[in-house]
């Protein structure tokens, strides 16, 4: 009750209010930043970069509301004081070269010192030098694939897709406090440690943001774009893709998991190990069981937005009672596998490991009402990608 | 010249072949409204989709069309081709002028607008869709991944800046061939200059948009590489040459909105228009200006740290000729004797909102806080504020203006002054928020949204619905005034208002100035 | 200047259209090759020249270490296997590296590629010299072959100090079908 009318108070007011209570973000809870409600400003953030971009953006917000207040505190009297209806006969002058060469060159003394800051945040942002660690960030229509450089070449690759099940995006479901800003596989990285970032892009032009990071850069097919961030408090962060990517440019939020650098040694020890353990998962047969199981979980991440949860199809061909997906498992592997050209569906080849691969195939051919009974095991689907 | 004095030809045939610059401007004024309508629906879907989180009423591929194309009609349709309709029927009027200098060529550059937005519009029907990759349409989203409709959008981009380009020249060749004797160039109103400018303006960046969708023709159906890093070319040029035509575009747009301003603002304070000459400076320095700043639209895209730092201040410079102008539109006010009537309202809300929006603008010239600023909710309030508190603001307070001067007949007061409050307080709930949630985060051109955005969205919509159905009061009470409004007869109808448009009759007879008038 | 005395209006609308023309071809014949140009200079995007480097008379400077790092992408739509054989070398500024990067078709039919490559820190880009690189030529690779692409590079010494760092990536493109095209053309044409 308390909460609804508390609701309403701010729909009325709030806009009033906030510019009355200062600029200060309500924080309702600490932590996550989904928590807090009617956030008005600009986060600090995290990180030196980040603090230094909210003062100078405060320091011209500052700026402009004093020079605001002066313009509009004239202009204001003068509706008040010049009026006909009091009778004031209009003056008559119409010029002065003293006033108008005045209110010349004091805002561009402003400017000038404005500028000063704003120089030297810039130089900072630019200096990616000494990184004690390199990721390699690439968008996808409509993912982020992770790919952490390693000296000897054992890169530690993942995608970062949307978790959010389409029955809270289509209303069926409950929201959960981190609708849209939640995905299955966060970036990792440890606090304190400078970390630089290589973006670039896969289709289309990306950018990567994470807003208490204070990082913001396009990601170009073709080129690659560098930044940096030193975080100095662990956590987690949410951000979202900035630019314009296509249908589903709003889904592919970006979620980066700040621990300290023994945490991190350990998440990453466990991420190569995961890598030798689908490595020996290649090795395996599966049971139908099995396959289903791991199919449906892959399904859901990297085929539903296109082909529907139950395979009915969207923007991509039903996958339900499909010839593709009930004919020559060769035929299924090699559209899957090496995408469709001149459609919308990708390779996905390099996106899902074998393993995976056979299971996401094997559920295709067994649900929705396909009942082909048959299994591809990641053998399988090893040896199509070398025989092809 | 014998038929100059006849009036004007019956029916169809009168709108079809019209030659005459007050009906050429009428056609473009109600042409240019019907475009609002349609741009601001599209807002209203959009505005309706936002009410709350999640998707309820559209798909989000139709949301990307929605925001394209709100952005194109609105920004080709409805302003500029207003401010070309204003600019019609006042140019020769305030410089004593029989006629445009082209009409002929007037006549083709209205005519070809209403098939260029059909086709445009008709893209939605098509196959694939609509253009859904922004008014921006950066490549490669609008060439290797756009729908097949995008030729079509090509073609009607063309056909647009061609009828632009063509109002220009027409524009300036009337303003330098046909000012009566003793019209200086520094006695023209200032809407009559700051149109001039604007004109030089559209001719030098209206071909370099057709030179990009041209290059975007070329990579789709000729196998050239422009935009394509595969074949050496880069997306990121793109981008280039779209800001070098878009930054100049945003002050094409803005430009004649304060000539408009600077003309209704000393006739409601009875005082003459401080600083002309500044004034004029300004004007002109501001779009010198703009063809220095494009990349302040690409601070993200990885540019050299020396480019920044160039783009940013230069961009920051362009607030000083900004605020010669607000500052002497402030000083005609000081010691006037002032007068609210619709028209100024509107110019004070103007001035008030505009300059809002120049105070965003001038954060968002600050590079590195940009960073955080660029592509989110923050951006959007800014160009808004600009874009319809600027441009559509004044446009509106130009309507009422002369709408006495056109068709003899005087407007509903009480109901202007409510359309005032009601825009004023629907504009201010819609995009006031909208600054909040862009600072949390929120990236713009996406049709869901985080839980945390949930209520200033909310009252964002409210806001917009307000702000749109005020239009439907607008246009009712300018169709009321035409038909039944209180006539009006004297030559002068703001006691306070200078120049020669008022010393016609009114309402202005189909032909002003066949002998031009002696200016002192 | 006049070139219709007797009509001003003309006079001002020719000297118009004349701008629009310019402006027009102002976006092919300035804006593109000069974007081309400042990109090379300014190592725009990281761009780095398409052309060899002629190796002038270059001294080895022992006392600075520079950290090259590769990187290898796929464009969509392009199934090749691609990846440097090397993920990062230590170099010296003026000495002459090679390396190689490995490419399969696993594909049955024949394509064509191209590499583009892109240099990170961007001003590093006009220190990063390829006296011998694949990128200079389409990469042709049957059904099912494997290839291996040299690279040879100086990294110039004149490089800024605080630069330690320099990545260089390529995307690989699938040109197949536009260089058919070029191919059927040039048939055509002959």
């Amino acid at each position: 009750m308390l909460l609804k009318a508390r609701k309403l108070f701010w729909l009325a007011l709030g806009p009033v209010m906030l510019l009355l209570s200062g600029l200060g973000s309500p924080a309702w809870a600490e932590g996550d930043k989904v928590n807090r409600l009617y956030q008005v400003n600009m986060e600090p953030g995290v990180t030196e970069v980040g603090a230094e971009i909210y003062d100078l953006h405060m320091l011209i917000f500052w700026v402009c509301v004093v020079i605001g207040i002066a313009v509009f505190g004239v202009m204001f009297y003068s509706i008040y004081a010049h009026r006909k209806s009091r009778g004031v006969t209009p003056a008559t002058f119409h010029e002065s070269t003293k006033v108008e060469v005045l209110w010349t060159v004091v805002p561009f003394l402003i400017l000038l010192v404005m500028a000063v800051p704003a120089t030297s945040t810039l130089i900072d942002v630019y200096d990616t030098e000494d990184a004690e660690l390199d990721i390699l960030v690439t968008g996808y229509q409509w993912k982020w694939k992770y790919e952490y450089l390693d000296e000897n070449g054992e890169n530690v690759v993942f995608f970062s897709n949307l978790r959010t099940p389409q029955e809270e995006i289509y209303n069926t479901d409950k929201k959960n406090e981190f609708y849209l800003l939640e995905v299955d596989e966060p970036m990792v990285i440890p606090v304190d440690t400078k970390v630089r970032f290589l973006i670039t892009a896969y289709d289309v032009i990306h950018s990567w943001w994470v807003p208490e990071l204070a990082v913001k850069k396009d990601a170009i097919p073709g080129f690659i774009n560098e930044t940096w961030t030193q975080v100095t408090k662990t956590g987690v962060y949410r951000g979202q893709c900035a630019e314009l990517c296509g249908k589903d440019h709003g889904f592919m939020p970006v979620v980066v998991n700040v621990v300290s650098k023994e945490e991190y040694v350990s998440w990453l020890a466990g991420k190569q190990a995961q890598a030798a353990e689908i490595a020996a998962l290649m090795e395996q047969n599966f049971t139908m069981d099995e396959l289903v199981a791991r199919g449906k979980a892959v399904y859901d991440r990297s085929c539903l937005a296109c082909h529907g949860a139950n395979g009915e199809g969207g923007v991509g061909n039903a996958i339900a009672g499909s010839a593709i997906a009930t004919g020559a498992t060769n035929g299924h592997l090699d559209s899957v596998v090496n995408g469709v050209a001149g459609s919308a569906m990708q390779a996905f080849g390099g996106q899902l490991n074998d393993v995976d691969m056979a299971a996401v195939l094997t559920y295709q051919r067994n649900a929705f009402g396909n009942n082909m009974g048959d299994l591809i095991q990641p053998i399988d689907v090893y040896n199509f990608k070398q025989g092809q | 010249m014998g038929d100059h004095h006849h009036g004007p030809a019956k029916g169809l045939k009168r709108w079809l072949f019209a030659t005459n610059h007050k009906d050429i401007g009428t056609m473009y004024l109600w042409f240019s409204f019907a475009m609002f309508l349609v741009g601001g629906a599209f807002a209203m879907i959009i505005r309706a989709e936002l009410f709350q989180p999640g998707m309820q009423l559209i798909k989000p591929e139709f949301f990307n069309q929605m925001t394209t194309m709100h952005g194109l009609i609105m920004v080709f349709g409805a302003i500029m081709p207003s401010f070309v309709g204003l600019a019609n029927w006042m140019i020769p009027m305030m410089i004593g002028a029989p006629d445009m200098a082209l009409p002929r060529m007037n006549n083709w550059s209205f005519w070809i607008l209403p098939p260029a937005f059909l086709l445009l519009l008709s893209t939605m029907f098509m196959d694939g869709g609509g253009p859904a990759f922004g008014w921006t349409f950066y490549a490669p989203l609008s060439t290797t991944y756009a729908p097949p409709s995008v030729t079509f959008f090509i073609f009607g981009v063309h056909v647009l800046g061609l009828s632009s380009i063509m109002g220009s020249i027409n524009i300036v060749a009337t303003v330098m061939n046909l000012r009566a004797p003793g019209m200086t160039y520094m006695k023209m109103p200032l809407f009559v200059w700051t149109w001039f400018i604007t004109a030089y303006l559209l001719i030098a960046v209206m071909p370099v948009l057709a030179g990009a969708v041209t290059m975007m023709l070329m990579d789709i159906h000729f196998g050239t590489s422009f935009f394509s890093a595969a074949g050496g070319g880069d997306p990121v040029l793109f981008q280039h040459v779209f800001w070098f035509f878009g930054h100049p575009e945003v002050y094409i747009i803005i430009l004649p909105a304060f000539g408009v301003v600077s003309q209704i603002i000393p006739t409601f304070a009875r005082k003459r228009l401080f600083g002309y000459d500044s004034m004029v400076y300004a004007t002109a320095s501001i779009a010198f200006l703009s063809f220095i700043v494009w990349a302040h639209h690409m601070y993200t895209v990885g540019m050299p740290i020396a480019g920044e730092l160039f783009f940013m201040y230069a961009t920051m410079l362009i607030a000083v000729p900004t605020g010669v102008k607000v500052f002497n539109w402030i000083t005609t006010m000081w010691q006037g004797a002032m007068t609210f009537e619709t028209p100024m309202l509107f110019c004070i809300g103007f001035v008030v909102l505009f300059t809002i929006g120049g105070f965003t603008g001038l954060m968002l010239a600050i590079a590195p806080s940009d960073f955080q600023y660029h592509d989110s909710y923050f951006v959007v309030a800014h160009f808004h504020y600009v874009m319809v508190a600027g441009a559509v603001f004044s446009m509106t307070a130009a309507v009422y203006y002369w709408l006495p001067k056109w068709c003899g007949k005087m407007y509903n007061e009480a109901m202007g002054k409510t359309h005032f409050w009601i825009s004023f307080v629907g504009f201010n709930l819609t995009f006031f928020p909208q600054h909040f949630v862009g600072l949390a985060g929120m990236p713009r051109r996406i049709p869901d949204y985080a839980l945390q955005f949930a209520d200033f969205n909310m009252m964002s919509s409210i806001g917009a619905f307000i702000y749109g159905s005020s239009q439907i009061l607008f246009l009712y009470n300018v169709i009321a005034t035409i038909v039944a409004g209180k006539p009006v007869s004297e030559n002068k109808v703001w006691e306070g208002a200078e120049g020669l448009e008022w010393t016609v009759a009114t309402p202005a007879p189909y032909h002003t100035f066949a002998v031009p008038p002696q200016v002192r | 200047m006049q070139l219709f005395a007797d009509n001003p209006i003309l006079n001002t609308v020719t000297k118009l259209v004349a701008v629009v023309v310019i402006m027009f071809s102002f976006v092919f014949v300035v804006m593109v090759p000069l974007y081309n140009v400042l990109c090379d200079a300014l190592g725009i995007n990281g761009k780095t020249s398409g052309e060899r480097y002629e190796a002038v008379q270059i001294q080895v400077d022992e006392s600075r270490e520079i950290t090259v790092q590769f990187i290898a992408m796929n464009n969509e739509g392009m199934p090749w296997e691609f990846a440097p054989s090397r993920t990062m070398m230590r170099v010296h500024p003026g000495a002459v590296n090679d390396t190689v990067f490995m490419a399969r078709n696993p594909l049955s039919r024949d394509m064509v590629a191209q590499a583009i490559p892109s240099v990170s820190p961007a001003r590093a880009a006009e220190y990063f010299h390829k006296t011998e690189c694949f990128c200079f030529n389409q990469q042709p690779l049957g059904g099912e072959q494997s290839t291996e692409m040299p690279l040879q590079f100086i990294v110039d010494q004149g490089l800024p100090r605080d630069i330690k760092t320099i990545t260089l990536s390529y995307t690989m493109f699938d040109i197949t079908e536009m260089a058919e095209e070029t191919a059927a053309t040039a048939v055509a044409s002959r």
